[in-house]
């Protein structure tokens, strides 16, 4: 994973809450079996409307999305941050996320940032009186700057450790596989183990048909 | 002080204490994969050389992509046919038990972890799957989890995961006839918002709860995540040892005993404290129906639809005209004028055999109304073979409904049963997005028996709505426990 300290891009008002994760990303799309080339299918339905506003030429190449509050509530899918990542996006501010969603940027590297929903007017202000405004991201002081304002955003201290030391979780993890180890070892009988794997009988099941 | 009962799970599976900031190590006990959300993860382990930790507490099977139509045929969409056939390579490569299309214990994954015996009391389960809160309704964690962390877990059997805040949502009081444990969790999202438990693992607690059968208590957990939360649970009791005993993973013999003993110590201590706790009256709840296009847009079915001018907070009174304006629906519309195109009957939410009898027993002997398509989709195939072996089957084709295959359907559209744009369903299932069930359709979310009386009558509809014959005992439809799953039904077919 990259190191991130800061950013400065593009910043792109989403005047909506309840963005929710088939909106970033409807389930359609997530029929590949790749990691990246997500970045057509982000907010696929919305992107159809000429008004909206990744297709307003001051804002198609934004990184720090500001959005509305409970930003990526729904499914667990970490397909959202890819979309987000793959089109560009470096940052989200919100006032509130999700917490599957928060969690799956953390683990890619894309800054999922709690700012206050009075900081989010002001930021979507700036942004809609200046398209194209660039703002600046500052992980390691935890602020937001747009032209002379600049508002503090949260992340929590170990996911902001992370990402500017650019860490692996697996890696991290597998530093105490003594632990893991030590920890099996008094797992109590009862707890079950899919294998060998234990059914009811195998019965065929009759295919229902388009025709009927 | 007492312990919550999610405080003593998660101390239960601490592999290592976090320190200066850095989450809990946690044991899974079990992780269930799916042909979505597995495969980057798979990969993930290829490039870095690394093995399955634990194929023995994994099992994957096939639900989001699988037709529920000529489940023998290859599948026709050549997309959802290689992310199946990628899963199977990776369950074979990787040694990981695999329940696909056509065997019996395949289906949706929140619907196979419990009928198997695997989901029990006291566990970690996880899923790359945000409906995996179901499995809390045996008293466990189970949360659902992105690609990134599925790979942590097939590599590590862990997860490093921040400590949550506890909500208790207490619902006192006893159920109507006719509203069930759908409307109770559509209740409680209107009420505290669909951010309402983001940071929280809810535990849903009192008489109203306590008399619910198991498959009904999965309808609640299941929609845990639909209110933001990390995790529902609720205390496993009799009702639980019940359903799972004699299941093929369930402990047998002295393991058995000491399983049932270690159980009955999870229940949140007497003088345990909540973070916040939360009171919902069930003895005057009306079946619920969502009107909008996020899950706590959701009112009882006597209402009509809001109107947005006189909503005082902005952000909710613009998202209540976007979502009216998605809708297709009137300010001020009652919502029983309400016409539907399409019922579903399926997904995660609703899909189990309790729910398939509870709408055998409104609809028997009826026909569906003739302008509503009506999709009868079980959660697994075990389930569907169950309601054949009922009778159920031949109650829903003689009512004009499609009997399917087993899946996630509808719910979210990933295989070919869709809306068209502009078509309106009443869904069984759990959630109203824009575009969940097909693009630019329009979903009312549902319990199973306003589902079944709007097949019934073309518009959202409850059983207040039908002529039930006097004295029909409606009793059962409350959720009370009805017949278990029962193994030996299933060895006679």
């Amino acid at each position: 994973m990259d190191k991130f300290t800061t950013h400065t891009g593009i910043g792109v008002p989403l005047r909506r809450g309840n963005v929710d994760t088939d909106q970033i990303i409807p389930a359609v799309y997530l029929k590949r079996v790749t990691r990246t080339g997500f970045e057509d299918a982000l907010f696929a339905a919305w992107r159809g409307d000429p008004s909206f506003i990744l297709n307003q030429d001051a804002y198609k190449a934004g990184s720090v999305l500001v959005a509305g509050p409970d930003f990526g509530t729904g499914s667990s899918r970490e397909h959202a941050v890819w979309a987000l990542k793959d089109y560009g996006f470096k940052v989200v501010l919100a006032s509130r996320f999700a917490d599957i969603f928060r969690g799956n940027s953390g683990k890619q590297g894309l800054v999922a940032g709690l700012v206050e929903q009075e900081d989010v007017e002001l930021l979507w202000k700036l942004l809609e009186a200046t398209p194209g405004l660039e703002v600046t991201v500052d992980l390691v002081n935890r602020t937001v700057t747009a032209g002379e304002a600049t508002v503090p955003f949260q992340i929590d201290d170990y996911t902001r450790w992370r990402l500017i030391e650019g860490l692996d979780d697996i890696g991290l993890t597998l530093q105490h596989e003594a632990e893991i180890t030590a920890f099996e070892a008094t797992r109590e009988a009862w707890r079950p183990k899919t294998l060998p794997a234990r059914t009811l009988p195998k019965i065929d099941i009759e295919a229902a048909r388009s025709s009927s | 002080m007492g312990k919550t009962l999610a405080e003593k799970v998660w101390e239960a599976h601490i592999v290592r204490k976090g320190e200066n900031g850095a989450p809990d190590l946690l044991y899974i006990d079990l992780h269930l994969c799916h042909e979505v959300t597995s495969p980057q993860a798979f990969e993930g382990l290829r490039l870095a050389g690394r093995p399955v930790r634990r194929p023995d507490l994994t099992m994957a099977t096939e639900d989001h992509n699988t037709p529920t139509l000529d489940i023998d045929l290859p599948i026709a969409d050549l997309t959802s046919r290689t992310q199946i056939q990628t899963l199977r390579n990776n369950a074979e490569e990787f040694g990981v038990r695999i329940h696909s299309l056509g065997d019996a214990d395949q289906g949706i994954v929140h619907q196979v972890g419990p009928q198997l015996g695997l989901t029990m009391p006291g566990m970690t389960v996880v899923c790359g799957d945000s409906h995996t809160s179901t499995h809390g309704a045996f008293g466990g964690l189970a949360f659902g989890i992105g690609t990134s962390e599925v790979e942590h877990v097939l590599a590590t059997q862990t997860l490093p995961l921040q400590p949550f805040k506890t909500m208790a949502i207490n619902v006192v009081g006893d159920l109507p006839p006719g509203s069930t444990s759908k409307d109770i969790i559509l209740a409680i999202i209107a009420k505290i918002g669909t951010g309402g438990g983001a940071g929280y693992v809810l535990e849903y607690r009192g008489a109203a709860i306590e008399k619910l059968s198991m498959e009904a208590r999965m309808t609640i957990c299941n929609m845990s995540i639909e209110a933001g939360a990390r995790a529902g649970m609720i205390a496993p009791d009799q009702t639980t040892f019940d359903y799972v005993e004699g299941r093929p993973h369930a402990p047998q013999g002295e393991d058995w005993d000491a399983a049932v003993e270690y159980w009955r110590t999870l229940h949140t201590d007497d003088d345990a404290v909540f973070d916040v706790e939360v009171e919902l009256r069930a003895g005057d709840l009306e079946p619920f129906i969502t009107w909008g296009t996020n899950p706590g847009q959701g009112l009882p079915i006597s209402a009509s639809i809001p109107v947005p001018e006189t909503i005082a907070d902005e952000n909710e009174r613009v998202a209540a005209e976007r979502a009216i304006e998605y809708m297709g629906l009137v300010p001020g519309q009652p919502l029983r004028e309400i016409k539907v195109d399409t019922v579903f009957m399926g997904s995660c939410t609703n899909g189990r055999i309790e729910d398939l009898r509870s709408i055998a027993k409104v609809i028997q002997g009826k026909h569906k109304h003739d302008d509503v398509r009506v999709l009868v989709v079980p959660a697994s195939a075990r389930v569907r073979l169950q309601a054949e072996a009922e009778g159920l089957d031949q109650i829903f084709l003689d009512f004009g409904a499609e009997w399917r295959n087993a899946g996630c359907s509808m719910c979210l559209g990933m295989n070919p049963d869709q809306l068209a744009p502009g078509e309106r369903s009443a869904s069984t299932s759990n959630r109203n997005f824009e575009g969940r069930q097909g693009k630019g359709g329009r979903t009312h979310l549902v319990s199973p028996l306003v589902a079944a009386a709007t097949a019934i009558r073309g518009t959202l509809s409850s059983l207040s709505d039908l002529d039930l014959p006097v004295g029909t005992d409606l009793t059962t439809f409350d959720g009370t426990p009805l017949a278990p799953l029962d193994p030996n039904v299933l060895v006679q077919v």
